[in-house]
């Protein structure tokens, strides 16, 4: 097979909900892999904050360096082009017929790529300029896309699938339900993480569902039920000449019905036996070899847990969330041995990368088990409804080794870093077996509170099929509790809790005592923990593996202790607000680190990431980001230090913790850095440095609150203070929407004080990122957002170099920076967060840690912050002057929002982050970067028809401009009711329609439904309030049907503005190094 | 409970099985699933297993329905008993689950008179394994410690004379009549040739079949040394003569080898696994369209396929030993070893994994097909 010169890899875009970090993961190793063999690799992905977007840094083109790890030079697992542009045809086609490639990779980019790769092939552009697909045919891509084909297909060779019937009208829908019988399973062809599907269970609810669905996809498949049925997966890898393994097979704790991307999923199997366990491998090997699959799938299994019947429910025919997890679950490198399948390579002539002895034509055999458990963050979305199933809601995962269930589980549990709810726990047993029985993101928690209270695993099972065997691991744990509460801590029940998952601070609990306590305790009692190995082999060869656990089943440790070692703390699990951001710094860390010729320790908990690839640092221990584990670690290593900077909040908190235990962490004093995080500290720090900031106060009854407030005027932000980085905030306008958020805090009292302060209405914000060493300043970029404050800066739309902002001002947010700077001694990355609002600037946070936009100002500047914040904690010195505000170009940031999956969310910004992820884009002028960036976070640009519904006075005044700027470009105007009046007096002509309560036509409703409109512009009435209006439903709707929606008034002033100047210009597709050079 | 080890060691655990101490050869195995298939392999006649997988018992253990004259034993069971002199595991699943279900893992040791430990660190002990070879080792029940004379090599015993059958038997009523020579044969040989439509003579390990009627001879797997089976050899020597189809599976690799004339030599550790990669280095003599088949009447498409394989052997056939005429089938991708052979011109040809699986994937399933199918002709 002849290998091509130069291939095209499409990336997934932002993060959203059913398509995370994984493709980071899957396409960096791609990447790597058409490096080694010496093919030019172009990347088109507006994630700006993944590695895989990654160039050399500083002035192009600078030699390559070394890498201390394997040698490898750095450019070389690096791509040759990349171009940070929205994934869809019109930019691909401008991108292929630039660059010319010889080869397409489609299935690195998730279902983002798989689409896009399956448009170009329809219109006809691959086959036009010569792009071969790689790997997996389109043909066979087709045969798992389209649901009719797929059932077709498997036919062929006798494989079942759930009765189903393919339907691309409600009619036939309805049709084919009556045909199958209800309840019933609608699923939406080519849709990711199974949007748009469900149970359903009358006609009435079907055609309902149908409306929706076919706004964004052209087919449904009505299919037979097979909820309660063992749900299970295996990863397939097949090559050219038809050699064909099962990497792993992995069973979801949670039945058929629950999402996979939702479900608790152990590997391998724990309650198949070999004649089920091989009977579905066979079939998928059959159904991979039909197909013709070369590269990497997932096949997913209905498994009847008491007939052994089975039905196959999809195959994917690409890298995918459960084949990362397969990879790291496993040691085997999916992504990297698919890329090199797709140049052509068999799997017999491919090294297990691992062992580098054996080959990769083998399956893993594990010694260990790991168990995934998804991350939900619905608490931050007011209306949403926190049920689970067969939608995927979570937002992130972390994955737990170990080497028995109840290890796994507890540590899991404690790796998702979400507080434990007591109130939740404390319901009544009806309460909480409703949760079993119509599962809600609390499942877990409500099993195990059911246990405790007496319920029998018999009665469970009943309410949730789960597994007997699973639920009986978790009893397990419930009666060592009892054990461990009444009990004397022996050497022997010290064991049994540390085998059984319970941390220092669990038994502590349960014990009355304190973590530290317990630990002495048990050091003292000699139960230690070991450090075992993924070998891919469970121990048969001898491997040089890096890829390490901790267990309490083990009797000895695999390795020995490093030299000169450095531990970079990784990010844990992706929630809101924690994403592949801070993988990206985790990785330049451990880059610059192993430069500086450190051997270099990653600590994480989240398969969805590059960092714990084990080739990205010289030891990766896949382990809890807690204080227990990360000192079991440093107590067997002794490494020089820890980096506790770049991986977000979670290790954040450590720094302290780890200073008090006598690990000396890396850059700023963890007490300066307590300083920054401490309200009060930080508040009489910038009183002494006579910084100004909004007025605050801690308060601990309703009643203080509400007299704090009226001192302050309203409106206020208030938020408990035990939480941080935004969790839990709100705006209150006035008295009454203060209690309101007071009595469903529920608990304001001196344990849980809440924090009030001033809110400043139409303001700027204004964030500096930087790096400095020993107190002083060493790079800095200033951003501005487009919206004003009471957006958080996690949803904002960010713009570097700053458009509006004042010399002035700018000047006055370095000095006020370099002040806090100073005072803090900080070395290292930080971040201040800055109001600006006539003349005052005011600073509102201060985090001494990197933050979100780190990759963003380092790809934009041009210049990488991690590294020079690297090399500061390591105390090397610069005398390099930076330029970050003199640029060529402009970019622009804009949050990814996945509110799609989020049911009865309000798609708004709040002061409370909601996105889910971001995107980035280059332009030569402001407008041209906002509207790509839009345009890469999933926005479309309207054609012709634009709903406009403008509450408030001062929005429509200001916004009018805008209006009769979309007039003169030509678009025709639909206007609710106060709005249609307000632009027919100012001379802007719209179509007036009615409100949707009104019930009179022409509706708003009736109009969306007729997909007559292509652009909503929606700004609510009440800023920073959540509120259940007409406008509500129609944001809702406006998601639902998938229409693009504004509803922040300086981003659509901003939009409108950028489209008027863009007209007929063109978006250019210019790669990065275009723009740099 | 204790493990002790030959060479001085001793490894503490919990008892599950039965109460009583016993000797044999501690070697490991690292499949995921399939224990009670496993447990009842005869060719672990004599042998302390080490699960490598923590967590054994799962999914319990099915009745036992003894099966009705002329019909093998049902899955998943591969003989009567459980073959495995103890067991040796991470963590015992107490409660178990699955619908075929009928009773513990423990129970089934306990009636079985087999000892079995938990607690151990499985890994640990599989790296001293593979890092020492086999070990012999003594799983003892009570307070005493090392003794000399307590270890006893299973090897030097004629394991096969042990587990074959004692009389003959007859299954199925196919026209193709096969006679399967038990050297301990996994219940699963029996079912994968009927199940082809054959008729199975199934005969002691030292049985003269030079008289039966038969066309085509299967010589199944097996514990222990091959050398031991002195007799097998001899008659698949006289079956050589008379140019019958011969198929040997595991062990059966090896004493086809050793009638040949070539070498065996023991393993430092084994094969026990289901993931072993055995590359087709001819093509499967297939019965693929002429276009695809080579001259020779391989197949082109098959050659250098790589299969994962079942396997359990101490055992192996010296590659470099085999006499003119014969060639290596398959060779092991990871360390190179011989897993199977076949002659070039007379229809002979062995396998040293399990195409029968029973534990483990059925890949290569089509070495019964091919077999079945050229006796056909």
């Amino acid at each position: 097979m002849r290998k091509p010169k130069k291939v095209l890899i499409l990336g997934s875009g932002g993060l959203k909900i059913g398509q995370a970090g994984e493709f980071d993961y899957s396409g960096s190793q791609a990447i790597k892999a058409l490096k080694e063999e010496g093919v030019k690799v172009v990347l088109i992905n507006p994630n700006i904050a993944t590695i895989q977007t990654d160039l050399p840094f500083g002035a192009l083109p600078r030699p390559p360096k070394l890498h201390a790890k394997d040698g490898a030079k750095e450019g070389e697992k690096l791509a040759d082009t990349v171009y940070f542009l929205p994934l869809t045809e019109q930019f691909a086609v401008q991108v292929i017929k630039k660059e010319r490639p010889d080869g397409i990779l489609l299935g690195f980019g998730g279902q983002t790529a798989l689409n896009l790769g399956l448009a170009l092939e329809k219109s006809g552009t691959l086959k036009k300029y010569g792009v071969r697909v790689l790997g997996t045919p389109v043909a066979a891509i087709r045969d798992t896309e389209d649901r009719d084909l797929f059932v077709r297909r498997l036919n062929e060779i006798n494989v079942s699938t759930p009765k189903s019937r393919a339907a691309s009208t409600i009619s036939a829908a309805l049709k084919a339900a009556e045909e199958i019988g209800y309840p019933l399973m609608m699923r939406a062809g080519f849709a990711l993480g199974g949007e748009g599907s469900g149970v359903v269970r009358d006609a009435k609810m079907l055609s309902e569902k149908l409306k929706e669905v076919f706004r964004s996809t052209p087919q449904v498949l009505i299919e037979e039920y097979v909820g309660g049925w063992k749900e299970i997966e295996y990863e397939v890898v097949r090559d050219r000449a038809d050699n064909c393994i099962t990497v792993c097979n992995m069973e979801n704790i949670d039945p058929m019905g629950i999402h996979t991307g939702e479900s608790f999923v152990v590997a391998p199997s724990q309650t198949l036996n070999n004649q089920e366990y091989h009977a579905l491998r066979g079939i998928a090997i059959r159904v991979i070899r039909h197909l013709g699959i070369v590269g990497e799938c997932n096949i997913q299994y209905a498994l009847h847990p008491k007939t052994g019947d089975y039905r196959v429910i999809e195959v994917n025919a690409r890298l995918s969330r459960s084949s990362a997890l397969a990879s790291k679950a496993t040691g085997y490198p999916l992504a990297h041995v698919a890329a090199k399948l797709a140049l052509g390579y068999t799997l017999p002539e491919l090294k297990n990368s691992v062992t580098k002895q054996t080959t990769a034509c083998f399956e893993p055999a594990l010694d260990y088990l790991v168990l995934k458990v998804p991350r939900w963050d619905i608490t931050k979305f007011d209306n949403a409804t926190s049920k689970i199933g067969s939608e995927m809601k979570s937002v992130g995962e972390v994955m737990a080794i170990g080497r028995s269930f109840e290890e796994v589980l507890q540590k899991a549990l404690r790796m998702l870093n979400v507080p434990l709810d007591k109130a939740y726990l404390a319901r009544p047993v009806g309460a909480l077996l409703e949760d079993i029985r119509h599962p809600t993101t609390n499942r877990i928690h409500a099993i195990f509170g059911a246990l405790r209270k007496g319920v029998s695993v018999g009665k469970i099972h009943q309410l949730s099929h789960i597994d007997v065997w699973f639920l009986e691991k978790i009893k397990n744990i419930v009666e060592l509790e009892a054990k461990l509460r009444r009990g004397k801590l022996t050497p022997a029940l010290m064991r049994e809790a540390k085998q059984k998952g319970f941390s220092d601070r669990d038994i502590a609990a349960l014990k009355k005592t304190n973590e530290a306590k317990v630990r002495a305790l048990r050091k003292k009692l000699g139960v230690l923990p070991s450090i075992k190995q993924i070998d891919t082999l469970a121990g048969e060869f001898p491997a040089k593996t890096n890829y390490l656990y901790l267990t309490y089943h083990g009797a000895e440790h695999d390795i020995e202790h490093g030299k000169n070692q450095a531990i970079v703390l990784g990010s844990g699990p992706y929630a809101i607000g924690s994403s592949v951001e801070f993988d990206w710094s985790g990785v330049q860390a451990l880059r610059t680190l192993g430069e500086k010729g450190y051997e270099t320790i990653m600590i994480n908990s989240n398969p969805e990431t590059v960092s714990t690839d084990y080739d990205m640092s010289d030891r990766l221990y896949f382990e809890e980001l807690s204080l227990e584990r990360v000192l079991d670690i440093v107590e067997f290593e002794k490494p020089k230090g820890v980096v506790v900077s770049t991986g977000g909040q979670i290790p954040n908190n450590l720094a302290l913790p780890l200073q008090k235990a006598g690990v000396h962490v890396f850059g700023t004093d963890p007490r300066n850095i307590d300083r920054a995080e401490n309200r009060h500290a930080f508040s009489k720090l910038l009183d002494t440095l006579d910084v100004d900031q909004p007025a605050w106060a801690e308060l601990t009854s309703p009643s203080a609150a509400v007299k704090a407030a009226e001192k302050f005027g309203y409106p206020v932000l208030v938020r408990p203070s035990y939480v941080l980085s935004g969790a839990a905030m709100s705006v209150a306008l006035n008295r009454e929407s203060l209690l309101k958020y007071l009595k469903r805090a529920a608990d304001v009292s001196p344990d849980h004080p809440v924090v009030i302060s001033k809110f400043i209405e139409n303001a700027r914000e204004i964030e500096i990122d930087g790096v400095a060493a020993r107190g002083s300043l060493l790079i800095y970029a200033i951003t501005e957002h487009v919206e004003n404050a009471g957006t958080h800066s996690g949803d904002a739309t960010v713009v570097l170099p700053p458009q509006r902002t004042y010399l002035e001002t700018i000047r006055r947010v370095k000095d006020v920076t370099k002040a806090i700077v100073r005072e803090l001694k900080i070395t290292g990355p930080f971040n201040v967060q800055f109001i600006a609002k006539d003349n005052r600037l005011q600073v509102i946070e201060c985090n001494v840690r990197a933050s979100r936009s780190f990759p963003f100002v380092s790809k934009v500047t041009g210049h990488n912050f991690i590294d020079i914040a690297t090399r500061a904690m390591l105390g090397e010195g610069t005398k390099e002057r930076y330029r970050t505000l003199e640029l060529d170009y402009v970019a622009v940031k804009s949050p990814q929002f996945s509110y799609g999956r989020i049911k009865g969310a309000d798609p708004r910004s709040f002061v409370e982050m909601a996105s889910t992820g971001e995107v980035a884009c280059f332009g030569d002028s402001y407008g041209e970067a906002l509207l790509k960036s839009m345009l890469a976070a999933g926005f479309r640009l309207p054609k012709r028809n634009v709903l406009v519904s403008l509450g408030k006075e001062e929005n429509k005044l200001k916004l009018l401009p805008a209006m009769q700027m979309l007039v003169n470009m030509k678009f025709k105007l639909f206007a609710t009711e106060h709005t249609a009046d307000f632009l027919a007096a100012n001379g802007v002509p719209c179509e007036k329609v009615f409100k949707i309560s009104t019930g009179q036509e022409p509706n708003v409703l009736s109009l969306m439904e007729q997909g007559a409109i292509d652009l909503i512009i929606n700004i609510p009435t009440r800023a920073y309030e959540r509120e259940n209006t007409d406008g509500f439903i129609i944001r809702r709707k406006a998601i639902d049907m998938n229409i693009p929606l504004i509803t922040n008034r300086q981003l659509a002033e901003a939009f409108v503005t950028a489209l008027h100047e863009q007209k007929g210009n063109g978006l250019k597709a210019k790669s990065w190094s275009e723009y740099r050079a | 409970m204790k493990l002790l080890l030959k060479d001085g060691t001793t490894i503490e655990g919990k008892s599950f099985g039965a109460n009583r101490s016993v000797a044999g050869e501690v070697v490991f195995a690292t499949g995921m699933v399939g224990y009670p298939e496993a447990f009842t392999d005869p060719s672990y006649a004599g042998q302390i297993l080490v699960c490598t997988y923590p967590l054994i018992g799962n999914y319990g253990v099915p009745s036992f329905a003894k099966a009705s004259e002329g019909k093998p034993d049902a899955s998943p069971f591969e003989s009567r008993k459980i073959q495995i002199a103890g067991l040796v595991v991470s963590e015992y699943s107490e409660k178990y689950s699955h619908a075929t279900a009928k009773r513990s893992l423990a129970d089934w040791l306990k009636k079985s008179g087999v000892p079995a430990m938990s607690g151990v660190d499985t890994r640990a002990l599989t790296k001293r394994l593979r890092e020492h070879g086999v070990i012999l080792g003594y799983l003892s029940s009570t307070k005493y410690g090392h003794g000399v004379s307590i270890f006893k090599d299973p090897n030097q015993e004629n394991l096969v004379a042990r587990v074959s059958i004692k009389k003959k038997k007859i299954y199925g009523k196919g026209r193709i009549k096969i006679i399967a020579v038990d050297c301990g044969m996994k219940e699963n040989i029996v079912r994968s040739l009927l199940t082809r439509g054959a008729t199975v003579i199934r005969v002691p390990w030292d049985y003269d079949f030079s008289k039966e009627r038969y066309h085509g001879l299967l010589i199944s797997n097996g514990p222990g040394d091959p050398i031991m089976a002195e007799k097998t050899i001899e008659h698949i020597r006289a079956a050589m003569k008379e140019n019958k189809p011969i198929l040997g599976v595991c062990l059966g690799n090896q004493l086809l080898a050793l009638a040949a004339g070539a070498k065996t030599y023991k393993l430092k550790y084994g094969h026990r696994s289901q993931n072993q990669p055995c590359i087709d280095l001819i093509g499967r003599p297939s019965f693929a369209p002429p276009s695809r088949k080579a001259s020779d009447g391989h197949s082109k498409a098959t050659k250098g396929r790589c299969y994962i394989t079942s396997q359990n052997h101490g055992y192996a056939v010296d590659g470099k030993s085999l006499p003119a005429g014969w060639e290596e089938w398959f060779v092991n991708a990871n360390d190179d070893s011989n897993e199977g052979m076949l002659h070039k011109t007379k229809p002979w040809r062995s396998v040293q994994f399990h195409p029968e699986a029973s534990p483990g994937p059925t890949d290569t399933a089509w070495i019964f097909d091919e077999f079945i199918a050229s006796l056909k002709k």
